[in-house]
């Protein structure tokens, strides 16, 4: 025998269910609490950097958007900084870097206000391109999935990126990238199966 | 400058993606294996929730949905507990959201269709932030059991879920607590998603009857361990030293 660890093992995962709005967007849900839903307004004030809108969906194998998923997305502010708790400094103060999206009831589309995120340092020192982390829950979903999204107009710090530029199938590295319609709006869909399946992460 | 990271999680711990015993993650399930990376600043982050989005009914779900002087129908309990992290180290400062079924088994949601009936005081949310010491609490009525349209006769366990935020957004969490004592639990298909049997226990909620308020409610403990973050004698040296 060895002394043992004394480690706690992680709380298991369990499904968010059908009725996950009613616990994280309970107004949504039609039930009036709180004084509104968390996650709704990601700039509390006029903000820095640039503004853009991200809208997706998520879609299951057999291409049908979820209407019953939950995403939360947690960037870093227009200078690279996360708001709350960066060991680095003090993030834009009108950015809370973190949002919730129920997605629409009847379509499952998603939309976030936000602002274009500043690079991150990778654990090095070398600076990450600009992405967004990404968690989806749902009915089906045992464990929530994180992924990340990158922006696809950023052709050299992508090329650059320590976590990009190092998977190895870089013909689904386009699963990962937002796609821009020129006018602020950012495109990305998240599939969770299938050729376009998009890469999800365990980190 | 990074912190040391989190605790890999532990895959054969948590239920796999596809689990079809459960029918809906057949097709929500990615087929390809996952990017392991080692976490950085962007998972070691996460949102901070102040105590002052709290209102004074927000960990009341007897309470908070209910008409003046009303108060909702079913078994008064207590939800108590701590979060913790892998290495024991509590957690303060989480926030905890909370949604579960009626005492009939029926929740508020427009897409739900069971027959039990709505009870006009009960919501079914709840919400509350950890204390210094990593603790929880919040009162409710027991939930119902119900059946759920997978197999022909499936019923979920008395249950509540879970909706946790550690220190990092690499912590975040959803499960479900289930009642000690309740036969249902083995016989449903989403607890069968986990394999391992002490996996499942660690997500039954001990009836505590030191906690209880007397001729009031009983009392249900419910700890909560996220993953655990690095923590070495060397962590403040460079990188290459």
């Amino acid at each position: 025998m060895v002394q043992s660890l004394n480690l706690l093992k992680e709380s298991p995962s369990q499904t968010a269910g059908p009725y996950v709005h009613i616990g994280c967007t309970p107004n949504f849900s039609g039930i009036d609490i709180y004084g509104g839903d968390l996650g709704t307004t990601m700039k509390t004030g006029p903000v820095q950097g640039t503004e853009i809108t991200l809208r997706g969906a998520v879609f299951d194998g057999t291409g049908t958007p979820l209407r019953d998923a939950m995403v939360e997305i947690w960037q870093a502010d227009a200078n690279g900084i996360y708001p709350g708790n960066d060991p680095r400094g003090a993030a834009d103060p009108h950015f809370t870097g973190w949002g919730r999206s129920p997605g629409d009831m009847e379509t499952g589309e998603f939309t976030f206000q936000t602002v274009k995120p500043g690079q991150v340092p990778w654990r090095n020192g070398q600076l990450q391109a600009p992405h967004i982390t990404f968690w989806i829950v749902a009915r089906g979903i045992n464990l929530g999935l994180q992924t990340r999204m990158y922006f696809a107009d950023e052709v050299e710090a992508n090329a650059a990126d320590p976590i990009l530029s190092r998977i190895e199938h870089q013909n689904r590295v386009p699963t990962l990238l937002a796609q821009p319609d020129g006018t602020g709006v950012y495109r990305f869909d998240i599939r969770l199966q299938g050729d376009a399946e998009t890469i999800f992460f365990d980190i | 400058m990074t912190q040391n990271g989190y605790f890999a999680r532990d895959t054969q711990w948590h239920p796999p993606a596809l689990t079809p015993g459960y029918k809906t993650s057949v097709a929500r399930s990615p087929t390809r294996a996952k990017l392991s990376f080692p976490t950085s600043l962007s998972e070691e982050t996460g949102p901070v929730f102040g105590h002052n989005i709290l209102g004074p009914l927000d960990n009341d779900l007897i309470h908070n949905f209910a008409a003046a002087d009303q108060s909702a129908i079913g078994p008064r309990i207590v939800v108590y507990g701590r979060v913790l992290d892998e290495t024991g180290r509590p957690v303060p400062g989480a926030l905890v959201e909370v949604w579960q079924a009626n005492a009939g088994g029926r929740y508020r949601h427009k897409k739900e269709s069971y027959l039990a009936s709505l009870d006009p005081n009960f919501g079914g949310c709840g919400r509350v932030i950890t204390d210094e010491n990593g603790c929880y609490e919040f009162r409710t009525i027991q939930p119902g059991p119900y059946p759920w349209p997978n197999g022909p006769n499936d019923w979920r366990p008395a249950h509540i879920h879970f909706s946790v935020f550690g220190q990092g957004f690499a912590q975040r969490l959803i499960t479900q607590m289930y009642f000690e004592g309740d036969p249902m639990i083995w016989l449903c298909p989403i607890v069968g998603t986990i394999d391992d049997p002490r996996a499942v226990e660690s997500l039954v909620a001990a009836l505590d009857m030191t906690r209880t308020i007397p001729m009031d409610a009983r009392a249900y403990k419910f700890d909560i361990v996220l993953r655990g973050r690095r923590q070495t004698f060397f962590e403040n040296r460079a990188e290459g030293l």
